[in-house]
């Protein structure tokens, strides 16, 4: 009986949680229009280059600097490594688009940086070329910058684990540490590499601010120009059914390729293997390695926030901001325990059950993270809306009340919302640590006489304890960057950091959006140093941060 | 023992914590609920002075247009919604066809607001009016050399036009405006003349544009004049800088006058609060709120009997396009479609 309990709870949480991903799938049934006729004829060849060149070109990106980041933090040894450890996920705390507006402001043809070019060597426009920042390259490089880190948390994870045994067979057979690098370290991290990577991409898919600003036509600005343009909701809910296809084509080959290259470490005792120590030039190359993406993605930018915030904030901060900081804290908070506990759910329910029928409502509940906020949002708002009005009408007509809406435009309809967007990056965290348990854990703790939420409560969530934590600062900071969905969502006079931001920015007044930019950034900082903190605890070899 | 308690209070905990997400907006007398496109500090400021000469409470949420109407439909007869803001009148238009605005019949608004800029048969009114001119170098061009639209696409201006993209609703509206007037097929030819003469690819916004004007990159725009003032009042010296370096033509002066939209307001098919919301409306189209349109967003009054604020009579009057604004928003989609073929990214 009980068994059954847990594969109808988890397939129901999750076939629920898949309901937003369900509603544009059902939406995109229905006739096509002529819009299509048009966007083949004219731009969607374009849309489908772009949106592709600009997952391929962020996933690698995000590689580039990901993993040789995550590879001299995690095993070598060289000035400031301890402090770059936690220095390197501050990129994470600023939302795309603000990036993209710093950097704009710098870069551009009216910014500082061309400007001073152009007075210093006396240049005109048409005597010197300087690469434009708001361009595909642009974009790709925006976004590289802001997601690096989750590569870097889950490559670093994955580096920690390698045993010394294995490194201790290959250097006992006379292999370099770079070769040791490429043929045995890298390979075994690789199911973390693609996770990691796979999260990086479909945010990159979804990106819609950073490209809208930049002037690239991706698939996502597609939707919203056939939805907000030409008034064709249908079409708009077409493409992005198409798009979600994609991914879980996606996702499904990347599934594939993990499966045939599944490694579990024998034992998690071994000794972890002596820091490499850096010595001479190789150590200030490890340094400016770090250095680089951690000026580029969060000390210029935020430098710029706080040149703007400096010169604005006397005006822009007033009796709101606290309301504004309160209510965007509540929001993260509250909706990180609540993914947390659903991705446990689901995760373990998985483990217990790992039925295909299981595993299938759960990968479709992850399926909500390539969707565009606002197409997401919409799938929560359908759905919802039909629920209220049938109750309405039932209530109506059994006890003549109305109930008016229950569901739409409240806090429960954001925080389902979130739920369905941000599961998978909690789901991802919480699986990892998961399959690192070995299953003869869970059979003593049976045997025992437990029940299987008595295992979950005393045996997993302890052992688990560095993935949960990773999992809910990670959401923490993407809840507080949130904005589509909140828009579109929220009740009435209530408004976050994150909103206002957005007001004030595409009211064109990007000096004046910067004081509460700057506030998601701060707010995001604690939890990123938390988070990295947690994670170095935990390692038993570890030297004390302190 | 620990775990059982812990059964038991977690569902009551969670129950708890539903309800109070669950409560559903008050929909008390004395109150009106607006959806608006409209950014909150462009707005609130006039609610607040409502809220206090009326003791009528208004509560607020800000969105997209697009956005706010298919959650307006969606909610249907249970909306809590009674009135609907927007920053032009091809959404309200739409939101007429998605039928979900009710006709309002009112004298004073019939009075203040002129019949080109709202809705025929009453669904909507506009209540400010956003002019996009041409803005041009001051130290590059001679606004004698400017003349309409039209001739932005001549082959001499090659290399000298910034532009913001397609995405943006108000290059959008222009498109259809010049649909209205010249018919598809020219409006098409002039589309691909005037892609042929950008100096660069388009990004950014209308603010943008002007500083790629002062910083020499191209020579002229087309932008709507409240983000000329906005940078003209702004905290930031280098836009106050960019903003003195350009000028405001009014093209078209001799032919069918400049493209104007307009910002407006329509009451929710099933408002709950009626007469509050035609109250609002009437308080946003009096004299008072016309004013702060005008002195704080540099908008122009609907009402031609408000004298516009001292920024705008610097740029000197115009002749405003008569063609009825509902019209835009007819043409909105064709002329995405007329973009998507010229090229216009």
């Amino acid at each position: 009986m009980g068994i059954e309990r847990w594969t109808l709870l988890v397939t129901g949480v999750a076939l629920l949680l898949a309901l937003p991903v369900f509603t544009v799938f059902f939406t995109a049934l229905q006739p096509a229009s002529d819009v299509w006729r048009h966007l083949v004829d004219t731009v969607l060849a374009d849309y489908v280059l772009n949106s592709v060149t600009l997952m391929l070109g962020v996933g690698v990106g995000t590689l580039l600097i990901g993993v040789p980041t995550a590879w001299l933090t995690g095993v070598c040894e060289f000035p400031g490594r301890r402090w770059f450890e936690w220095a390197l996920l501050l990129p994470m705390a600023i939302p795309a688009y603000i990036m993209a507006y710093t950097y704009t402001g710098l870069l551009d043809f009216a910014g500082p940086v061309q400007t001073l070019l152009r007075e210093t060597f006396d240049w005109s426009r048409q005597d010197y070329r300087f690469p434009a920042i708001r361009s595909l390259p642009g974009a790709t490089l925006m976004l590289a910058l802001v997601l690096y880190p989750y590569v870097y948390l889950l490559a670093r994870a994955a580096f920690l684990e390698q045993s010394a045994a294995v490194l201790e067979v290959s250097r006992s057979l006379g292999v370099g540490p770079w070769r040791r690098f490429l043929t045995i370290t890298l390979p075994l991290a690789r199911p973390a590499l693609i996770a990691g990577m796979s999260l990086v991409q479909m945010e990159a898919l979804a990106d819609y601010g950073t490209v809208q600003y930049f002037g690239v036509s991706t698939f996502t600005t597609g939707i919203f120009r056939v939805w907000f343009g030409m008034n064709d909701a249908t079409a708009a809910m077409q493409l992005a059914a198409l798009l979600l296809l994609f991914v879980f084509t996606l996702l499904v080959c990347e599934r594939l390729s993990r499966r045939q290259t599944r490694f579990h470490h024998t034992d998690q005792r071994t000794q972890r293997p002596p820091r490499l120590r850096l010595s001479g030039r190789w150590s200030w190359l490890a340094t400016a390695t770090c250095l680089i993406p951690l000026l580029c993605g969060f000390v210029i930018p935020a430098g710029q926030l706080l040149v703007w915030a400096w010169r604005t904030a006397p005006q822009m901060i007033d009796h709101r901001f606290l309301e504004l900081a309160g209510h965007s804290l509540w929001l993260a908070s509250g909706s990180a325990l609540l993914i947390l506990s659903l991705a446990l759910l689901l995760g373990y329910g998985q483990r217990l059950r790992p039925r295909p029928l299981v595993r299938l409502a759960v990968r479709s509940a992850g399926l909500g993270y390539a969707v565009p906020g606002t197409v997401l949002a919409i799938g929560v708002m359908l759905p919802f809306a039909a629920i209220d009005r049938s109750v309405d009408s039932w209530t109506r007509e059994w006890f003549g009340l109305s109930t008016g809406l229950l569901l739409s435009g409240t806090l429960f309809a954001l925080l389902f919302a979130y739920s369905a967007r941000f599961l998978p990056v909690a789901l991802h965290s919480v699986e990892a640590g998961l399959t690192r348990i070995r299953p003869s854990m869970d059979d003593a703790a049976r045997s025992l006489g437990s029940r299987p939420r008595a295992v979950l409560w005393r045996v997993h969530i302890p052992m688990l304890r560095s993935s949960l934590l990773t999992a809910l600062l990670l959401v923490f900071v993407d809840v507080l960057k949130e904005l589509p969905a909140t828009l579109i969502l929220r009740p009435f006079n209530f408004n976050t950091l994150a909103v206002r931001t957005y007001e004030l920015a595409s009211d064109e007044r990007l000096a004046d959006s910067a004081s509460f930019a700057l506030a998601i950034v701060l707010a995001g900082i604690g939890p990123v140093i938390l988070l990295s903190r947690a994670i170095s605890r935990v390692r038993p070899d570890h030297a004390p941060l302190s | 023992m620990s775990n059982r308690l812990q059964s038991r209070t977690l569902p009551s905990v969670c129950c708890v914590l539903l309800a109070s997400l669950l409560a559903p907006p008050a929909l008390a007398d004395g109150e009106v609920n607006i959806y608006s496109a409209r950014k909150e500090d462009l707005i609130k400021p006039l609610l607040d002075d409502f809220s206090q000469q009326t003791g009528i409470t208004v509560n607020l949420v800000t969105g997209k247009e697009t956005e706010l109407l298919q959650r307006l439909q969606s909610e249907g007869i249970n909306t809590p919604a009674d009135l609907l803001l927007t920053s032009d009148a091809g959404r309200l238009t739409a939101a007429r066809q998605a039928q979900v605005l009710q006709t309002i019949q009112s004298e004073a608004l019939e009075k203040h607001i002129p019949a080109a800029y709202r809705d025929p048969d009453g669904y909507w009114y506009g209540l400010s009016v956003r002019a996009r001119p041409i803005l041009y170098a001051k130290d590059r061009i001679k606004p004698t050399a400017l003349s309409t639209y039209e001739d932005l696409a001549a082959p001499r201006w090659k290399g000298k036009l910034c532009v913001r993209s397609s995405d943006s609703i108000y290059n959008q509206s222009l498109v259809a405006g010049m649909i209205a007037h010249h018919g598809e097929a020219n409006t098409e030819t002039w589309a691909k003349g005037l892609v042929a003469n950008f100096a660069r690819s388009p990004k950014g916004g209308d603010r943008d544009q002007i500083k790629a004007i002062a910083a020499g990159e191209c020579d002229l725009t087309l932008a709507n004049t409240y983000y000329l003032g906005g940078m003209l009042t702004s905290s930031d010296q280098a836009e106050q800088q960019a903003a003195t370096q350009v000028a405001v033509f009014w093209p078209d002066a001799k032919t069918t006058g400049v493209h104007v939209n307009v910002s407006g307001a329509g009451v929710t098919a099933h408002a709950k609060n009626r007469d509050n919301a035609v109250k609002l409306l009437e308080f946003l189209a009096s004299d008072q709120a016309q004013r702060w349109y005008a002195d704080v967003n540099n908008e122009y009054p609907v009402n031609p009997a408000i004298p516009p604020s001292a920024t705008l009579k610097a740029w000197g009057a115009f002749k405003a396009d008569t063609l009825n604004v509902a019209k835009l928003g007819e043409l909105n989609a064709e002329a995405i479609k007329l973009m998507d073929r010229a090229g216009w990214k």
